[in-house]
């Protein structure tokens, strides 16, 4: 790919709010929320593209007990993603605009990438 | 005072091509609402790549789906390369331009046959078929499968098609463009066709734009988006322009499908034209390390992939976010409103391929 | 209606009239995995690469094994195969009624 791709890591909830609404503000696409498991931590990314640019934010939360806002607030079609997000990883995600209240994916193993597995 | 009752629609429905499930409320043959339900093909492929090593699962990536199955193999091909920093040889470039339009001329076609039969035309469905076979058989003739073409391979391809098998190709899939153009004429003249898809799901601009709507149901309400100009393997050479419409009601997105049909074989004659000679593949050694973003257009709309690795053989995450994904939302906005009669032909304007979906 | 009554009695039928008139498969069809086993050194990278373990190696008996059940006719066994004793042949495996594996060996 020829595009030019930028990663920048917040570092609190205030922050990634801040960012997201600049996002929105400035008519950046919501292109992908997706969530990693790595040894020390969980790592969420918020993918935004305009006009083939490509931009990306990520916020780094614990292993145990990790929370965090809903943005479906900002970009309605986010819960979605919120909502696979909490139920294979088992990050719990507040105030999603359509909650299925962990339902989502009915996997016979709870939180399959979560904490422990 | 009418009563609202809620009506299960999915995932077994003899009308519907996909297994998703909505409950619709309705009131009196008016939708009202509607909340999508997704998980009934969840494979879990996402996990695999703990199990299978980096060049393994490009076999598992295609088997993501069935429809758009080259495209989600060379997109991981793609992410790969840029990790390990690997050239892919020029004619390689070529010849995966070559397989992905392919793949989506079959695509349009079987989605056009799948709208007729959405609003009961049934011969017009089974016309449509028959074009598609006759495009599978090229598929055969050169990659050895119809739909799975396992072709595609961490730094180049597999099978090599020679310059003469490629011309004859070309010669035929001219003479196709006359049988598809006869279809189009139905689907976009006769009365009773545009009786049921104009003015039917309206999407504006706006709307499409923030809800994250991606491929030809963003296109056709005027978002000129097409990830293929991000200039990705011999794409930069090739002289295409996105399709858009404005109207942004079933009966563009047709018209959008339809026009890409036409163009796909318009960008298989341009590659086909001017492919160079050269080896097919480059040798792989080491390990990806890094984090990388792969973004192609299918089909349907653009797909994300994200890779995450260390150095090791097996990637450490690997996550595919797939175009019905980002069009769901804009399926539920478009839904209420519309009598109950239109709800599978607007499931199946915006093109939903659950197994991409749910991996 | 009339033209399209007498058109379609005087042309061809569309479909093919399989199995009086058998498919024709390509060159490059990828259909079943063939072994030439009096070549075979049993080294068992075949068993390793198999996407879909369906290959198993006997080294002490000399034999190899393949379930075609769950063969999935990708090649990547033939294309690794270092003395190329495996082949893709044009031809689909028969189907079968019960989860057998075939035996080849030497004798």
């Amino acid at each position: 790919m020829k595009e030019e791709q930028v990663f920048l890591t917040v570092g609190g909830e205030e922050d990634l709010f801040s960012r997201v609404r600049g996002m929105k503000e400035e008519g950046w696409r919501l292109a992908q929320v997706g969530a990693t498991k790595t040894e020390t931590a969980f790592e969420v990314n918020y993918s935004f593209d305009k006009d083939y640019r490509f931009h990306n934010i990520k916020i780094i939360l614990p292993l145990q007990g990790a929370e965090l806002k809903s943005i479906s607030g900002i970009y309605w079609s986010a819960f979605l993603y919120e909502n696979e997000i909490s139920d294979l990883f088992g990050i719990a995600i507040k105030g999603i605009a359509v909650d299925y209240q962990g339902k989502f994916y009915r996997t016979s193993v709870k939180h399959p990438f979560g904490e422990n597995k | 005072m009418t009563k609202r009752t809620i009506i299960p629609f999915g995932p077994q429905h003899p009308v519907l091509p996909e297994p998703v499930h909505l409950d619709l409320v309705v009131e009196d043959e008016k939708v009202m609402e509607a909340v999508p339900s997704v998980g009934f093909v969840h494979r879990g492929l996402e996990k695999l790549v703990e199990k299978k090593d980096f060049q393994e699962y490009v076999f598992v990536a295609e088997r993501i789906c069935g429809i758009c199955s080259f495209i989600h193999g060379m997109t991981y091909s793609l992410g790969i390369e840029k990790l390990m920093k690997i050239e892919v040889p020029e004619r390689a470039s070529y010849l995966r331009v070559i397989w992905s339009e392919l793949s989506r001329v079959h695509s349009h076609l079987l989605w056009l046959g799948l709208m007729a039969d959405a609003f009961g035309f049934e011969s017009l469905f089974m016309e449509s078929w028959r074009i598609r076979e006759l495009v599978l058989d090229i598929i055969e003739e050169t990659t050895g499968g119809r739909v799975i073409f396992g072709s595609c391979k961490v730094g180049g391809v597999r099978k090599d098609v020679d310059n003469a098998s490629l011309k004859a190709i070309t010669v035929k899939l001219q003479d196709y463009v006359l049988r598809v153009r006869a279809i189009a004429d139905v689907f976009l003249r006769d009365a009773s066709v545009k009786h049921r898809l104009s003015g039917v799901g309206k999407l504006s601009r706006e709307e499409a734009y923030t809800l994250g709507a991606v491929g030809p149901t963003a296109r056709a309400s005027g978002v000129a988006q097409d990830m293929r100009k991000l200039g990705y393997a011999a794409y930069p050479r090739m002289d295409f322009a996105p399709v858009v419409e404005t109207a942004g009601d079933c009966y563009s997105r047709c018209s959008v499908r339809i026009r890409e049909i036409f163009q796909s074989i318009d960008i298989i004659g341009q590659a086909a034209g001017s492919i160079p000679d050269g080896a097919i593949e480059n040798k792989v050694s080491g390990f990806p390390d890094g984090e990388y973003f792969a973004r192609t257009e299918q089909p349907r709309g653009e797909v994300v992939y994200y890779f995450k690795a260390d150095g090791g053989k097996f990637l450490k995450r690997l996550r595919v976010r797939t175009p019905t994904f980002a069009n769901i939302p804009a399926l539920v906005k478009i839904l209420p409103g519309h009598e109950l009669a239109d709800v599978p032909v607007l499931v199946l304007s915006i093109d939903p391929c659950i197994s991409c979906t749910e991996r | 209606m009339t033209a399209s009554i007498i058109k379609n009695i005087f042309t061809a039928p569309a479909t093919r009239r399989y199995p009086f008139v058998p498919r024709g498969y390509y060159k490059n069809t990828r259909g079943s995995v063939s072994i030439a086993v009096k070549d075979c050194i049993f080294c068992g990278m075949c068993q390793r690469k198999c996407p879909s373990a369906a290959i198993t190696v006997d080294r002490a008996q000399k034999k190899w094994k393949i379930s075609r059940h769950r063969c999935i006719a990708c090649g990547y066994c033939v294309e690794i195969c270092p003395k190329k004793c495996l082949s893709m042949d044009n031809r689909y495996a028969a189907p079968a009624v019960k989860k057998e594996e075939e035996v080849y060996g030497d004798a």
